[in-house]
């Protein structure tokens, strides 16, 4: 009994920080405890992480959180999650709670360096912009002066809109929640003329809406949010981890392998192909990774590449209807570069 | 075994081993918990500073001298995204201060009546206080704040209607949209501060004639006309001094503007969501706590007041009341320092607390050991003092012998 209340102490004290936390091998305990902690949108945030009826996560985010789990075990559904709101993100991927956090978070300077995170890969090139109601008549968010508009907290948003305003000598008056779902609720009821978060969450948000051709995204993007999976620093190997599971994705479109042909692809006489799906018989690139030889080959079965994943969930066939722009992939004009795989 | 023994010898003292020494013991106890306390202590300092090393990330309160960087809608004092985190704490801080004395002072005055309306011996006044305490005492706070804001606040016209509002009556000058309440804001002239000298003046004026009415109508049995003598201080005294002085006030009134009301002053629904849900959630525990002061005070008291002639009005105000004040104030002081708690749920409705405001920095910064220490030490300032100045309530208002 004494030694439980000694326990239940100590346990209270630690502020919340784990004794075991932040270890400098991530992959190692992953490996041992079987699955990935997955970090993802709490708030449904459809195309990005939401959750079905049936309990089951699907988005661009949860496509890397599956493609980490198939890279190392050979099985997407090793993967648990943690929905997080934007408040609880970081302490959350600090504390050990979660292993990595793919919840459309910004690359910022701040957080890979003041909050002693580690990013590499950018899974969606995104911007922040503005909705309003059609029936306001606003064409273009510099006629946005004296606006209410509604923001989430604790997001980079947040303070590109105070930037954006304060740069174009307009005023606004912010209306601060902190959750989505009550951000959308106040602009709903007409608590807020303009709703703004990245461009790609307004598309998802408007689709909730009871009537989404109520609603317009103006074409101002005042920001850069290039979204990411973040590991904690000093770590690298989990970080190659995450990093090349993202780039794969990108190099199994580039090389055009998708989940149909990827058992065909195997047999393909291009070293390139070969070599990226474990066919060379003296490949250790899997193993320099700490991953099994066919790490490429089990991510693109989950998931398919990421062509087919961002059609899947964010675009033509998916209700967001994006176009790949900025995420296209570098040889077709976008942004999205695979490293070399050798 | 040791104390049987040592009873058997009578008339020695009884000589006890050490083990069994009640003082040595207690010393023991004393020190052993000490020990453990500052280990505890500093262990999760020790594995706080140790994690934040590991995981890279620095530690003090330097960051609050940084550029804060977002905006705040609420705030009494000048603040704008190039403030430091520091003064965005203050700022949450006086939201804090601000939304839990409003609602402190409220929830005091309907918990009273509704007290003392559940005792009353009119059925419908009775039954409808009851119904009144058993609703608000069994939702959560949270739901009645969910309630005010979602439920009624929201559904208030928009503020286009209130345009089209403004066009049709021209004259209007107080608006209730689901955006708050606008109405206008006093602008203060020259020798307006003489006004303001005029009426605490005028206070000060009326309590000395109370003090001497009531020494009067103890030595001649006459009482004064003390309500029109000191109304005609508090209220005609400062009028006639605004007068004089030319009627030194004007008012900025609320106009359309081309998305909000612009000018005058707003009273936002995220405050009146927050204000309203706590006092009246509170007034319903404030209602019961008076109801048990009430019935706490013996029926002679009662009866004895009446058969010296009293009316049951002065009865309840000048007997009971003090008495039931006794009962009263220790649980009261604990539903104030409910009222100050629970005022960060602001968080839920975007109300700029210090919880929220905090929130806020937490993440841009990414020190939430810091911040929490700060909010934890604010609050248990607010309530120490809050609790302090009631004990000396209380102590004022206990049974004096004499």
């Amino acid at each position: 009994m004494a030694k439980k209340i000694v326990t239940a102490l100590v346990g209270a004290a630690v502020l919340g920080m784990g004794a075991q936390a932040a270890q400098a091998d991530t992959l190692s305990d992953v490996k041992a405890k079987g699955f990935v902690q997955c970090g993802v949108n709490g708030s449904n945030l459809a195309g990005f992480g939401a959750q079905d009826s049936a309990g089951n996560w699907s988005g661009l985010d949860v496509d890397l959180c599956k493609a980490v789990a198939a890279a190392i075990f050979g099985d997407a559904t090793k993967v648990k999650y943690t929905p997080l709101s934007a408040k609880d993100r970081f302490p959350a991927l600090q504390s050990g709670e979660i292993d990595m956090l793919a919840r459309n978070t910004t690359w910022s300077t701040s957080r890979d360096s003041q909050l002693g995170f580690d990013f590499r890969a950018v899974t969606y090139y995104d911007g922040q912009g503005f909705m309003v109601k059609k029936e306001l008549g606003v064409k273009s968010a510099l006629e946005l002066s004296g606006a209410s508009v509604c923001v989430q907290s604790g997001t980079t948003t947040e303070l590109n809109l105070a930037d954006y305003f304060r740069s174009n000598n307009m005023d606004f008056k912010p209306v601060v929640f902190e959750s989505q779902d009550e951000a959308d609720a106040a602009y709903n009821a007409g608590r807020c003329d303009a709703y703004t978060t990245d461009a790609s969450g307004l598309y998802s948000i408007r689709l909730k809406m009871a009537n989404p051709d109520d609603h317009m995204v103006l074409p101002e993007i005042i920001s850069k949010e290039p979204l990411g999976a973040a590991v904690r620093q000093n770590d690298s190997k989990w970080l190659d981890v995450v990093s090349w599971s993202h780039y794969a994705l990108v190099a199994a479109e580039e090389f055009g392998i998708t989940q149909a042909n990827v058992e065909e692809m195997k047999k393909s006489a291009n070293p390139d192909i070969k070599r990226f799906l474990g066919e060379e018989a003296d490949s250790t690139l899997g193993a320099d990774l700490g991953l099994p030889k066919d790490w490429a080959v089990q991510i693109i079965k989950a998931v398919g590449n990421y062509g087919e994943s961002f059609e899947r969930n964010v675009g033509q066939a998916s209700p967001l209807k994006i176009d790949r722009g900025l995420n296209a992939l570098w040889n077709k004009g976008g942004l999205q570069y695979a490293p070399p795989i050798r | 075994m040791a104390i049987a023994q040592a009873r058997t010898g009578d008339g020695e003292p009884p000589k006890v081993s050490l083990l069994y020494n009640p003082a040595l013991r207690s010393y023991v106890y004393q020190i052993l918990t000490l020990v453990l306390i500052v280990w505890v202590v500093w262990y999760a300092w020790h594995n706080a500073t140790q994690n934040l090393a590991r995981a890279n990330m620095t530690s003090g309160f330097g960051f609050l001298n940084s550029r804060a960087g977002f905006d705040i809608a609420q705030s009494l004092i000048a603040y704008t995204s190039d403030s430091t985190y520091f003064r965005a704490l203050q700022v949450g801080l006086l939201n804090t201060l601000v939304v839990a004395a409003c609602s402190i002072v409220t929830a005091t005055i309907v918990g009273l009546l509704v007290g003392i309306g559940r005792l009353s011996h009119n059925w419908l006044v009775a039954r409808l206080c009851t119904v009144y305490v058993e609703i608000f005492r069994n939702i959560p706070p949270l739901l009645v704040i969910f309630f005010w804001y979602l439920g009624v606040l929201a559904l208030l016209p928009t503020i286009r209607t209130i345009f089209q509002h403004v066009k049709d009556n021209p004259g209007a000058i107080f608006f209730i949209s689901n955006r708050g309440i606008y109405m206008p804001a006093p602008i203060f002239g020259d020798g307006f501060g003489l006004v303001v000298a005029a009426f605490v003046a005028g206070v000060l004026a009326a309590i000395a004639f109370t003090v001497w009415a009531n020494a009067r109508q103890r030595a001649t049995g006459n009482r004064p006309p003390v309500l029109m003598v000191n109304l005609a201080l508090i209220l005609l005294l400062p009028f006639v001094v605004f007068l004089l002085m030319g009627m030194p006030l004007s008012f900025d009134y609320p106009v359309p503007g081309s998305f909000n009301m612009k000018g005058g002053m707003v009273i936002g629904p995220e405050f009146l969501a927050l204000y309203l849900a706590l006092s009246l959630y509170s007034a319903s525990f404030i209602a019961e706590i008076v109801r048990a002061g009430i019935r706490g005070v013996p029926g002679g008291q009662t009866e004895a007041s009446y058969a010296l002639g009293l009316r049951p009005g002065p009865t309840t105000r000048l007997v009971i009341l003090p008495q039931a004040l006794r009962i009263i104030i220790p649980p009261l002081t604990s539903q104030y320092l409910n009222i100050i708690k629970n005022s960060s749920l602001a968080v839920a409705v975007g109300y700029a607390d210090l919880v929220a405001v905090g929130g806020t920095i937490l993440n841009q910064s990414g020190h939430s050991i810091e911040i929490i220490a700060i909010w934890m030490a604010i609050y248990l300032s607010i309530s120490l003092l809050t609790s302090l100045f009631m004990n000396w309530f209380n102590a004022k208002m206990a049974l004096v012998e004499r």
